[in-house]
């Protein structure tokens, strides 16, 4: 029977099926931060039970962590803690942790790619929802409860309920000046922040197949943004020489093998998906949100919704969505002033988004009114930034670089918007208070970040 | 984890959509290294003002909305895979939540942690908001054996769908770790066929 790419990883690894139940699936490789994990360790104390298989497990503290002095202690005390918890966890149990001022400390989804941890055709989970990202690889990749953290660690499986399937096809060429994160806002504007609740989605097409590894991980990491369980992309010769010759990369014959077995990991030409979509991909422009969630989006020069576009059911939560923000229905953005711009995050922390940023940026002044945050996803980021010369162009610019981190993405470290201000941020959420208690978000892609940080305000990157 | 059958309860209205789990408990309060303490900061942005001070017209502040039933807008638990969210909404003391869509991962952890969510029809649920805005004491009785729940105000009842497996767990207070650690044997093949 023809398969698709989800069906073919997922059937590889189921163990056992509960009867009108679950199925029980094998977890390949296991991330843990510092947030999401510490009551699972303690759950393994009080049943008495040891991790079944620590090599397959790999710990970064990300979400705590400060993007000033990481030599210092933090300052802190509860945030210390669980950083400190993590790196107890990692003794007791004897895993492997990247910790603070370990060179390979970073975002764990920027890190597990970074290394090779990170392959085609596995199963990966992490108590995050955005472990979507490692799906770019063609593995199937999802976020999970801290009490799922502790079933992998007791047993190496765990219990889930089998998706439904979803194709987006993008079909043509993207335009200039339209980035792998205006891919996915389009998309989750499209299919809303609940549109895709209950798939794996798989994105397909040529404008899919164009991008490079690091945009793949851009759009995949979006997908919980719709609230698809994940989202992957067929591995190809992009992926395979991504993967080859990383540190955790099989190696040799292992290699060979392993190759031969990733070139089987593509939809059947004839496979049935539960539910396809295609988009237009010349259709997509530089996107930008203007609500509190992900999915109220629109293309930078458009305008918000009025509210008779609005369902009379959804009208309550817009109007209370457009108040927090400070914006009207029927509004224009483009033009208006922002108080700071955030470059990070699992999203957009990567190599490219830097290169994307200072190109941009070189030459150019930032501008006084903003307050800009720089932050690499992890410290093989920050190292090849300074290799390139990126750093320097950027401190001729006027910004700085900060230390890797999740940062201003969520704001559990100091790095906070202040409430009422406005963020133009390359992270993946614009809830109400993610960045700060009352602080106002606008999402975007790397270039309208770089245009927003010269200009002082909501930029078309094109013009 | 506690058995769960049947309850009958007033419920706490919350008429938004996609509440998401950065609102049920802001990142900030993910610090703990236990699972308890979060229900006191459930929607804590919602709930509290700067001071800290209870904002009158939140929910959660008025005392003429009180039980173990909270009524949410559709695509409830959007967001961040937080399991504290299950254990904030746990730990205020609901038992139920009722909505007419949740997101995937925030339903798997209210279920891993006694929590019961409830689908129902976007009927349904603007029925029963109506039914709580008019009369405050208006209750539910949610029937797990049977899958059902019914308005008592309006006696209208609907049966929610949920796997035999997790209504299993759920009725008995047993969870996952246990049927997987039973399956150790089935495991370790896995891994010798798979290598």
């Amino acid at each position: 029977m023809s398969k698709t790419l989800f069906d073919k990883i997922w059937d590889a690894h189921v163990v056992t099926a509960v009867t009108d139940g679950p199925t029980q699936i094998y977890i390949d490789r296991h991330f843990c931060h510092e947030v999401t994990s510490p009551q699972a360790f303690d759950g393994l104390r009080k049943r008495g039970l040891k991790v079944f298989r620590p090599e397959k497990t790999t710990l970064s503290p990300d979400h705590n962590i400060p993007t000033l002095n990481q030599d210092k202690p933090i300052q802190d005390p509860i945030s210390k803690n669980q950083v400190d918890t993590l790196t107890k966890n990692a003794n007791d149990f004897g895993l492997t942790l990247y910790g603070l001022g370990h060179e390979k400390n970073g975002i764990i989804h920027v890190i597990g790619p970074e290394n090779g941890l990170t392959q085609p055709g596995m199963t990966i989970v992490c108590g995050d929802s955005h472990t979507s990202t490692h799906g770019a690889f063609g593995a199937i990749a999802f976020g999970i409860g801290t009490s799922e953290v502790e079933m992998v660690l007791a047993s190496q499986c765990i219990l889930q309920p089998r998706p439904k399937t979803m194709r987006i096809n993008y079909n043509g060429k993207l335009k200039p000046g339209v980035t792998a994160k205006d891919i996915a806002l389009y998309t989750i504007s499209q299919l809303t922040t609940g549109g895709a609740t209950g798939y794996f989605v798989e994105y397909a097409g040529e404008a899919i197949r164009n991008l490079s590894m690091e945009e793949r991980m851009t759009v995949c990491n979006l997908s919980i943004e719709m609230g698809a369980r994940g989202g992957m992309i067929a591995p190809d010769e992009t992926t395979f020489a991504y993967v080859k010759g990383r540190e955790f990369a099989p190696k040799g014959e292992a290699w060979d093998k392993a190759l031969a077995y990733w070139k089987t990991l593509q939809s059947d030409d004839d496979a049935k998906f539960d539910r396809e979509i295609s988009f237009d991909a010349a259709a997509i422009e530089p996107w930008i949100t203007y609500g509190t969630n992900p999915g109220m989006g629109m293309a930078i020069g458009g305008a918000i919704p009025t509210i008779d576009q609005i369902d009379d059911a959804s009208r309550i939560s817009f109007e209370k969505s457009l108040n927090y923000m400070g914006f009207k229905a029927g509004e224009k953005l483009e033009g208006k002033q922002i108080d700071y711009v955030f470059l990070g995050s699992c999203t957009n922390g990567r190599i490219e988004d830097f290169r994307a940023f200072a190109a941009f940026v070189k030459g150019k002044k930032k501008a006084a009114n903003v307050i800009v945050w720089l932050v690499p996803g992890s410290w093989a980021v920050e190292k090849q930034i300074r290799e390139e010369g990126l750093d320097k162009i950027l401190v001729e610019a006027g910004f700085e670089l900060r230390q890797p981190g999740c940062s201003a993405c969520l704001a559990m470290n100091d790095d906070k918007v202040p409430a009422g201000k406005y963020a133009l941020s390359t992270s993946n959420r614009n809830f109400e208070g993610r960045q700060g208690p009352g602080a106002r978000t606008i999402l975007a892609g790397p270039l309208v970040a770089a245009a927003a940080a010269v200009t002082g305000k909501i930029t078309d990157p094109r013009n | 984890m506690e058995k769960f059958q049947t309850i009958t309860s007033t419920c706490v209205p919350l008429p938004i959509e996609n509440v998401d789990t950065d609102q049920i408990i802001p990142a900030r309060f993910l610090k703990a290294t236990t699972r308890e303490g979060f229900g006191d900061n459930l929607f804590a942005d919602w709930r509290y003002d700067k001071a800290g001070q209870p904002i009158s017209n939140f929910v959660l502040n008025n005392p003429t909305y009180t039980g173990q039933v909270l009524v949410g807008g559709k695509n409830f638990g959007s967001g961040s895979s937080r399991e504290h969210a299950a254990w904030a909404i746990a730990g205020y003391g609901f038992k139920v939540v009722v909505s007419s869509f949740f997101a995937d991962i925030f339903k798997g952890n209210a279920l891993n942690n006694g929590v019961l969510p409830v689908v129902v029809s976007e009927k349904f649920l603007a029925d029963l908001f109506a039914a709580i805005n008019s009369d405050a004491k208006t209750t539910v009785t949610v029937d797990l054996v049977k899958q059902t729940i019914i308005n008592n105000a309006s006696g209208a009842v609907e049966s929610f769908d949920i796997n035999s497996y997790k209504k299993e767990c759920l009725v008995n207070g047993l969870d996952d770790i246990d049927y997987l650690l039973s399956k150790k044997d089935k495991i370790e093949a896995w891994e010798a066929a798979s290598i």
